[in-house]
């Protein structure tokens, strides 16, 4: 039966429970991580890196690959100025108890 | 690697995006979520990796943007996260359509058929403009928040009627790509240009105010834009991470939507939130107000028993956070108890006034949201306010006001309330505040860096 059915169909399925999935994780976030929040989930949706290098993929070069190459390199700043920046952030959230170590 | 390996490689990443967001729901678990965050995206691209042939190519574009990334993290003030935050989303639209476009042209190299089937083309649409609404309208919101535009509304006449047609159009377009048999690049080409300017024109007639409601909106966009090129590309990796990240920009643009009492509708459409707006005051008798020095204010908060900060973003402009902090500590250490009483819209985004403060080196259990700390006010001493405004004015009580119905910060409610201030103008909202006037209350004017240092040396 599973091969009858449209890819669509399975994709808009991850995509309902995903939601519900968000729904209920990002509600329990704290409001004080707000801002970190919005920076990881900025990074994570930096994974659309993936897509991108499939656009960079392909040996014989074409603009596609070139458009992709670009979509790489804008990707890669979300990742990595996403994940850097929450940390620089949440390093601050530490508690301030042992002066010492900090 | 085969299709199954790589299927259940994206899984697990995927999972660890789950566990990034969930490490969030403490400060104690969120660096442990961060990294879980960047072992799932490591696992992503290591795996994307083996499908791909052009390794040097994409290895060195990954190296290119990773480090101009981690130099703009390392670098960014974190009063101008607000603007990080909406580049950023700009980079996540322009690569959606980048993505599409190279899909179209190419469809092979994405393992889909040479000829796009009809529900490829409909994704790559959805796709497309998403991902093209999100990067003009998020250039916008960072012109705006950097300062290199005016916050004010841009509106004229005929605006929705503009937006409309376009909309239309832009759909009408996307209709004929996706009933044309070959690849039609005009009707696509048209329908990427009039996304662009409609992300344009939505955003610039929202002001300066709602800032933290557009920045979380254009975080929603760019998790959907991201979750259609999955759709697009048969990617459920993709799809469920744009949904994680979309869901979240969502319920944080309800959040602040609901902190300003306002419809998120009306923010859409715009035209609030101008730094011009009318003067409504509530009746024409000259008010009076009283008013003392900073060294007055020392002396009532070091002989408290209780003080509550609550900060606004004029603190941040002051770039007093530093002054505050000592101020804190001073009080502390007399015995007092000091705490701050965050208001959702206190910063220019979600969580903002949190961070400066974290950045000040103020301990987050001193730091209380406003559902945790309205109750306390009626047994505080001494309320300071320092830089807010509409979030402590008791006008949000009083059935008819323009912001009635918006939850405030009840400092109306302490025995005695400080407000320091520039000078007696009115908030965002355009608004008198009668906490101004109210018989124990004491306005200090100045600059809050300067009379935070002034108080600091008088205890």
């Amino acid at each position: 039966m599973i091969g009858e059915i449209d890819p669509v169909i399975i994709n808009l399925t991850v995509f309902v429970l995903a939601v519900f999935v968000g729904y209920h994780v990002v509600w329990n976030v704290t409001p004080a991580l707000h801002t970190p929040l919005m920076s990881v989930t900025n990074a994570i949706s930096g994974i659309i890196l993936v897509g991108a290098m499939l656009a960079a993929g392909p040996t014989e070069t074409d603009w596609g690959v070139w458009l992709g190459a670009v979509a790489v390199t804008l990707a890669a700043i979300n990742v990595f100025g996403g994940f850097l920046v929450s940390q620089r952030m949440l390093e601050m959230f530490k508690r301030k108890d042992k002066k010492g170590n900090a | 690697m085969s299709a199954n390996m790589v299927a259940l490689a994206y899984l697990v990443a995927s999972v660890f995006f789950i566990l990034a967001l969930k490490g969030l729901s403490s400060p104690e678990s969120a660096r442990r979520g961060n990294l879980f965050g960047m072992v799932g995206m490591a696992i992503a691209v290591a795996t994307t990796l083996t499908l791909t042939q052009n390794w040097l190519l994409i290895l060195g574009c990954i190296a290119v943007g990773g480090t101009i990334g981690a130099i703009v993290a390392q670098r960014v003030q974190m009063t101008a996260m607000p603007e990080l935050v909406a580049f950023m989303h700009s980079l996540v639209g322009l690569a959606a359509v980048f993505i599409a476009i190279a899909a179209i042209n190419n469809p092979v190299s994405f393992g889909l058929p040479a000829i796009l089937p009809a529900g490829s083309k409909l994704e790559l649409f959805l796709g497309t403009f998403i991902g093209a609404m999100t990067w003009s309208g998020s250039v916008i919101a960072f012109l705006k928040l950097s300062g290199r535009m005016s916050g004010t509304p841009i509106v004229f006449s005929g605006q929705h009627i503009l937006n409309l047609l376009l909309a239309i159009a832009m759909v009408g377009f996307g209709l004929w790509f996706f009933f044309s048999e070959t690849t039609n690049w005009t009707a696509f080409i048209a329908m990427t240009a009039i996304a662009f300017v409609l992300g344009f024109l939505i955003i610039i007639p929202i002001g300066g105010a709602d800032m933290p409601v557009v920045i979380s909106m254009l975080n929603s966009y760019s998790g959907w834009a991201a979750a259609g090129i999955g759709f697009s590309l048969g990617n459920p990796m993709l799809i469920i991470a744009g949904s994680l990240v979309g869901s979240s920009g969502a319920i944080l643009s309800y959040i602040m939507c609901k902190a300003m009492n306002r419809p998120f509708l009306s923010v859409i459409l715009g035209g609030f939130g101008s730094d011009g707006g009318a003067i409504v005051s509530t009746d024409g008798a000259q008010k009076t107000h009283r008013s003392g020095s900073a060294e007055d204010a020392a002396f009532l908060m070091g002989n408290a028993d209780s003080v509550i900060i609550i900060p606004g973003y004029g603190l941040a402009v002051a770039r007093a956070q530093h002054a505050v902090k000592e101020l804190a500590e001073v009080l502390h250490k007399k015995g007092v108890n000091v705490r701050f009483a965050i208001h959702p819209v206190a910063g220019r985004m979600p969580g903002h006034m949190n961070v400066l403060l974290a950045e000040a080196e103020i301990p987050y259990e001193q730091v209380q949201e406003m559902e945790e700390i309205n109750s306390d006010f009626s047994n505080t001493d001494v309320v300071l306010v320092l830089g807010a405004n509409d979030v402590v004015n008791p006008a949000a009580n009083v059935p008819g006001s323009p912001i009635y119905g918006m939850p405030i910060l009840d400092a109306h409610k302490a025995r005695t309330v400080m407000v320091v201030k520039r000078s007696m103008a009115v908030g965002y909202a355009g608004l008198d505040n009668d906490l101004f006037y109210m018989d124990k209350t004491m306005m200090i004017f100045g600059d809050a860096k300067k009379v935070v240092e002034h108080m600091v040396k008088a205890l």
